[in-house]
C-alpha cells in the first residue's frame, strides 16, 4: 500500500485516491499548433525515478493533489494541492 | 547441436542423460554486427530468429541485461488469442496466431501450445452487444469466433458460479476456439536455440548504457561489456523503452510504464480446460490452468506509473475477489506465487513495430497487457521491417505517427490514457 498525506484529510491509503497521470504536462492554448497539442496529449517523459503526478482524493475530500512519487521505490515526496490558488488557502 | 526427437529422449534416458549439450552458446560480444537487437525477451529472440531464417541476416546479436526471458516473457499469464476488431490489430494478431499454430514444429521445440479456447463471459445484454460487435467484426476478417449461450456454456464449463446470488450473473460467453495457452519459458528457449543455431549471438548480462551515433545514423551501443558497432539496431525492451529511447535520440514516446501482476496457485488436479476471462465494466479478469496444475490468473494494472517489478496488495485483493465471483470453490486453494512485470502501456492500447526518425534505429514497443501472444508475429514483422527498411503487411499500421495523423488503434475506446487500455 502506498500512503499519501492529503493536506485536508491526513495520511490515507492510495486506494482512496484515483491516479490522474503526469503533472508535468502543460496544455497549450486552444489555438496552438497541432504539434504542440500532439505533444501534450500523447507524449510522456515516463521517468524511472521521481515523477510528478496527479492523484485525486476520490473517496475523501475530492481534491486533486500534485504528488512527487518515485516510480521505482514508490516513495512519496512532496504533496500539495494541484490548484495553485488553493495552495495558498490550505497550509 | 542436434535436433530433439523421441529417440533422443529415450536414448538419453537409458544413458543417464549425460549426452545433452547446452541449447545455445554463451559467446562474448564481437566488435561489430549487422544488426543488434536490444532486449532478450520473446520479441527480441523471435526477431533475431526471423532475421536469420527469413532474411539471411546472420551477423546478429541479442543483448540482454539480465537473463533471457527474465522480464515480461517470464512473467505473463501465457494467453494466446487474436480476438481483435480494429484494422491494424486484427491482421497483426491473426498473423501471430497462425505462427503459434506451427511454432513447435518450426523450432523443433515443444512450446506446449494448447488451443483450448478463450471464453469471454457475458453478464448483461449490453455486455453481449459489445461482444457481438467485436466477434462479428472478427468473423468478417476471417478470424474464428462464436457465441455460447447459457445451455452450451453450462455443458462445456459446468463448474462456474451460475447461481442467482452471484455478483454478476453469467448469461453466456463469446469464444475464440483457436485461442489458448503456451509454455512461456519454452517459447523463449525455443527461439533462443533456433536463433543460435542460425548463427545469432545471444549475449546475456550485457546492459546497454548508451548509443553511438555517426553521421546522423545510429552506429552502435556502449554496454557494460564494451562498445559494439552495428549497422542497424532494434529496440525491444518493453517497459524500459522510455529509459533507453532518449539516449538513442528518439525523445518522448506515447508510452507510460505500468505494472501488472499475475498469480499462480498451488497445483491441483485438472479443472480448468479453457482460458476463462471477463471484462468490460465488470472487473477485469483472466484464468487458466497450467500443465503443472497451477491456476494462473490476473486482472487489472496497479493503475499508476511504476518501474517496480513488484505488486501491491489492493490489486491482489481485487483479483482474488474476481476469482471468487466466478469460481467460489477456489477460495480454499492456496496462492503459491505472485509477481509483477512492467508494461509499456501505449496511448491507444496498441503496439508499434516501426522505423524511427533516427536512421538505422527501429522500435518495437507499446505492447500493453498483450505482448506474449504477439511474440512470433512481432518477431516476424520486426525482422521484416529491419531487413527491408519498410513494414510488413501485418504491421504497416503499427506506426508511431498514427497518433499525430488521428489513426489511433483504440480497441476499448479508452482515449489517450494508458491505464484505460
Amino acid at each position: 500500500m502506498i500512503r499519501i498525506p492529503c493536506p485536508f484529510c491526513g495520511m490515507r491509503d492510495h486506494t482512496e485516491f484515483s491516479y490522474e497521470g503526469d503533472a508535468t504536462v502543460e496544455y497549450p492554448p486552444l489555438d496552438a499548433s497541432m504539434d504542440d497539442w500532439y505533444e501534450a496529449v500523447f507524449l510522456r517523459d515516463n521517468p524511472r525515478g521521481p515523477h510528478r503526478e496527479y492523484w485525486r482524493h476520490l473517496y475523501g475530500c475530492g481534491s486533486f493533489l500534485e504528488v512527487e512519487r518515485n516510480t521505482v521505490t514508490h516513495e512519496i515526496g512532496d504533496v500539495k494541492l494541484a490548484h495553485p490558488g488553493m495552495r495558498e488557502t490550505v497550509k | 547441436m542436434g535436433r530433439y526427437n523421441a529417440f533422443n529422449v529415450f536414448w538419453q534416458g537409458l544413458t543417464g542423460n549425460k549426452g545433452w549439450e547446452r541449447a545455445w552458446r554463451d559467446p562474448d560480444p564481437k566488435v561489430k554486427y549487422e544488426v543488434i537487437i536490444i532486449g532478450g525477451g520473446g520479441h527480441g529472440l523471435a526477431t533475431a530468429y526471423y532475421l536469420a531464417k527469413n532474411h539471411g541476416i546472420r551477423r546478429v546479436a541479442v543483448l540482454e541485461k539480465g537473463w533471457i526471458g527474465g522480464g515480461n516473457s517470464g512473467r505473463n499469464t501465457t494467453i494466446v488469442r487474436s480476438n481483435y476488431m480494429m484494422p491494424g490489430n486484427n491482421e497483426f494478431y491473426e498473423h501471430s496466431l497462425k505462427l503459434w499454430e506451427n511454432m513447435s514444429h518450426e523450432l523443433n521445440y515443444n512450446v506446449m501450445f494448447s488451443q483450448r479456447a478463450h471464453v469471454s463471459l457475458v453478464f448483461s445484454p449490453g455486455h453481449r452487444d459489445a461482444g457481438a460487435r467485436r466477434y462479428n467484426l472478427m468473423r468478417t476478417n476471417g478470424i474464428d469466433g462464436e457465441y455460447w449461450d447459457l445451455k452450451r456454456l453450462k455443458k462445456e464449463i459446468p463448474y462456474l458460479n451460475y447461481s442467482d446470488d452471484a455478483r454478476f450473473r453469467i448469461e453466456g460467453a463469446f469464444v475464440q476456439p483457436r485461442a489458448g495457452t503456451a509454455r512461456h519459458d519454452a517459447v523463449n528457449w525455443g527461439y533462443a536455440r533456433g536463433a543460435d543455431q542460425l548463427g545469432v549471438d545471444i549475449i546475456q548480462n550485457c546492459e546497454v548504457l548508451d548509443f553511438v551515433h555517426r553521421e546522423g545514423r545510429i552506429a552502435g551501443v556502449v554496454t557494460n561489456r564494451g562498445e559494439i558497432s552495428a549497422d542497424k539496431i532494434g529496440l525491444a525492451v518493453a517497459g524500459s523503452t522510455s529509459t533507453l529511447a532518449p539516449k538513442a535520440g528518439l525523445g518522448k514516446l506515447p508510452i507510460e510504464t505500468h505494472k501488472l501482476q499475475a498469480f499462480v496457485s498451488e497445483p491441483i488436479k485438472p479443472l480448468i480446460n479453457h482460458v476463462i476471462v471477463y471484462g468490460y465494466g465488470h472487473g477485469h479478469y483472466y484464468i487458466s490452468q497450467s500443465d503443472k496444475g497451477g491456476l494462473v490468473f490476473g486482472g487489472d494494472l496497479d493503475m499508476y506509473n511504476s518501474y517496480a517489478q513488484k505488486g501491491n496488495l489492493p490489486i491482489y485483493q481485487d483479483v482474488m475477489g474476481c476469482t471468487m465471483n466466478i469460481l467460489p470453490m477456489a477460495g480454499r486453494i492456496k496462492v503459491l506465487r505472485q509477481w509483477a512485470g512492467i508494461m509499456d502501456m501505449s496511448m491507444d492500447g496498441s503496439p508499434f513495430i516501426t522505423r524511427t526518425d533516427v536512421p538505422g534505429l527501429y522500435l518495437n514497443a507499446g505492447w500493453c497487457y498483450g505482448g506474449f501472444k504477439a511474440i512470433p508475429g512481432s518477431g516476424w514483422c520486426f525482422a521484416h521491417t529491419i531487413a527491408k527498411d519498410e513494414p510488413h503487411e501485418a504491421n504497416r499500421r503499427l506506426t508511431l505517427d498514427r497518433y499525430k495523423r488521428g489513426f489511433h488503434i483504440d480497441e476499448t475506446g479508452g482515449g489517450p490514457v494508458p491505464k484505460h487500455h
